[in-house]
């Protein structure tokens, strides 16, 4: 059990500035997820905590030890890689015991600490088999079971999801999120998916182009991003973004663009005065949309035009057009459209997103 | 012309079988020409008459005999054997380390130094041996078996080093990393997850090694001249050919006998080097 502190954290190859000052306490006891797209520097930063790459600048701590210059296997850390990388000569239980008998562990608590974490995965059954034989979610259990036997300070997570099917994933995400409610060892995990991020974090890390974007617990993140990027990439389908004019009618601040007026809401009203005259970026995300009825008031509606229906059975998303806009809307399952029809929307004003349309942070 | 896909099925083997055949005969002529020539007597040997595909006058197993008790080709299996099986052992050891080094290690100039090592390889033996004659001199192992054990590996390492970096660099880097975070080190790396993992590519430089040092023929011809310290190739050409006599009944015998360790040693690893192959590492 230990706090992982990472202290104005660098890395750059010959060219490329991979992490740039990266600035993230992850607390005892803590799952933190690093999510982000290919190339943001997550996996880097990952890489540099476990002692695979070096750190070109910064400090990593690891409980109360600077580990900048520690070999991995002195960190007291345990990964589980996105390839599972078993070993392909030996059996599952020798996959497993290899971390310990390298710390040469007697024989009988090797056996014993295997044994457990082979129960805890249900692996109990495999343990003579070669990873070879084995199915794409077995072999992750058995990386993961690498992993719990060395009784870590930290697990390190590198994207050990993506190689599942899409079921699969789903499973083995509840697993591991059992896993660590029943541990409660810190964990550091990197992903691409914000679903695996918002559902297994304690709190996200939203990384880009090297730079932390936001740090916050998953609701924080959706409710508030920080930035336009935050905001797009938290949430499924993604929010839907508009450039509009801010202005001044009626001693109300509205935003406009062509095929929509709205209404700012007294919540955004103070900070948006300031861009009275000016362009700013509208955020709506699809599931604060929905048709209007004629209790709704003309503030916070507008007309679409339907372009594609995809109905999922739960709920139905709806592609649509307003003016010059495309955007997408999450309806009830009961709204009976089709294709070229029209369409009030209404939407939620105090769940309405602004950016500033050169920082792209949030207003 | 388009027939049946039957047809056209069969008429593709027929084409396939057919070259595959051309070529069996091509290959697998010389080996039936010494086992031929070996049983032959004499007479029929250097007959002018019949069909020299066949034995006719019968079939004499006197050649053999002979090689046994009138020449020293006892003693040419045994240097053979006494050389070849330190040079593949210390060969391989020196290739493993020194692949293992260029691909993993990832110092400064690991990449030139890996092509080096493969270019150090292209300089032919027939060059090569007029200046390791001054060199097996200065070490006085002349007319010693023990002199091709420092060369051989000079021609061995380069191309099983050369060949072990490309097989090294197919183990995924997860893997080394994966051990590395277990605790391995370097040597403990090596020993327990590149060489298990790499016995195909080690099976293909061991075949290599072998071969080279088995069926080497300059070096010996140059650097040794005793018989008690010959290896088999040059020893069965020196002692069967006395001036402008050829022995061909006893040179067939020798040279078959003298080539059935390696087929022996390719006909038992290849099937271990095919199932080797199929190993998965690590995705499905």
């Amino acid at each position: 059990m230990a706090q992982v502190l990472m202290k104005d954290l660098n890395k750059k190859y010959d060219e490329v500035h991979a992490v740039k000052d990266v600035n993230l306490h992850v607390r005892d006891k803590e799952f933190i997820v690093l999510v982000g797209p290919s190339g943001c520097g997550k996996s880097t930063t990952l890489r540099m905590v476990a002692g695979l790459e070096e750190i070109t600048a910064g400090e990593i701590t690891i409980g109360d030890r600077v580990v900048n210059d520690l070999p991995p296997k002195d960190r007291d850390i345990a990964m589980v890689f996105q390839n599972y990388a078993l070993y392909p000569h030996m059996t599952v239980y020798d996959n497993m015991a290899f971390g310990l008998k390298m710390r040469k562990f007697p024989k009988a608590e090797i056996a014993k600490r295997v044994g457990d974490a082979a129960e805890i995965l249900g692996i109990q059954e495999l343990l003579r088999r070669k990873p070879r034989q084995l199915s794409g979610g077995q072999r992750q259990r058995v990386a993961v079971g690498r992993a719990i036997v060395r009784h870590p300070q930290v697990f390190l997570f590198d994207e050990p999801l993506s190689n599942l099917d899409a079921k699969l994933r789903v499973q083995m995400r509840v697993e591991l999120k059992r896993l660590h409610d029943r541990l409660e060892t810190t964990a550091i995990y990197v992903t691409h998916d914000q679903v695996e991020a918002m559902t297994l974090g304690d709190r996200v890390v939203v990384m880009k182009d090297g730079w932390i974007q936001q740090v916050g617990e998953p609701l924080e993140l959706y409710s508030k991003p920080a930035n336009r990027f935050v905001a797009g990439f938290i949430g499924s389908p993604a929010m839907n973004f508009m450039d509009v004019a801010v202005t001044d009618a009626g001693g109300a601040l509205w935003v406009e663009s062509n095929g929509l007026r709205v209404k700012v809401p007294p919540v955004h009203a103070g900070r948006l005065g300031a861009y009275r005259g000016q362009h700013v970026t509208l955020g709506i995300r699809p599931e604060d949309l929905r048709v209007a009825t004629g209790a709704d008031s003309g503030d916070y509606a507008f007309d679409t035009v339907v372009d594609v229906v995809e109905p999922l059975g739960s709920e139905i998303l709806l592609d649509l057009k307003a003016g010059d806009h495309a955007l997408v809307a999450r309806v009830e399952p009961t709204v009976r459209v089709k294709e070229h029809e029209q369409l009030r929307l209404a939407l939620q004003p105090e769940r309405l997103h602004f950016f500033d349309l050169k920082t792209e942070l949030s207003i | 012309m388009i027939g049946s896909p039957r047809a056209r099925r069969t008429a593709t083997l027929l084409v396939c079988y057919g070259i595959v055949g051309a070529f069996m005969v091509f290959f697998l002529f010389p080996p039936y020409w010494m086992a031929l020539t070996s049983l032959k007597t004499n007479q029929e040997i250097e007959s002018l008459e019949g069909i020299p595909l066949i034995i006719q006058q019968g079939a004499t197993l006197k050649h053999y005999r002979d090689l046994f008790t009138k020449t020293d080709f006892l003693v040419y299996l045994k240097n053979s054997v006494l050389v070849t099986v330190p040079t593949v052992l210390v060969s391989m050891v020196i290739s493993v380390m020194a692949a293992y080094a260029l691909s993993r290690l990832g110092f400064l100039g690991a990449g030139v130094i890996g092509t080096g090592v493969f270019l150090v390889y292209l300089v032919p033996d027939s060059l090569l041996f007029i200046p390791l004659f001054k060199v097996i001199g200065g070490l006085g192992l002349l007319n010693s078996k023990w002199s091709l054990l420092v060369v051989y590996p000079t021609a061995i390492v380069p191309f099983c080093t050369w060949l072990l970096i490309g097989y090294f660099a197919s183990i995924p880097r997860e893997l080394d990393e994966a051990a590395l975070v277990d605790g391995a080190n370097h040597f403990q790396m090596l020993v327990r997850i590149f060489l298990p993992v790499a016995v195909p590519g080690l099976i293909a430089a061991t075949i290599f090694a072998f071969t080279v040092s088995w069926s080497g023929f300059l070096y010996p011809l140059a650097f040794i001249y005793s018989s008690s310290e010959q290896v088999l190739t040059a020893g069965t050409v020196t002692s069967l050919i006395k001036g402008d006599v050829y022995h061909w009944g006893g040179l067939m015998a020798g040279a078959l006998l003298a080539s059935l360790p390696p087929v022996l040693l390719y006909a038992f690893l290849m099937d271990y080097y095919i199932s080797g192959l199929t190993a998965g590492s690590t995705k499905a």
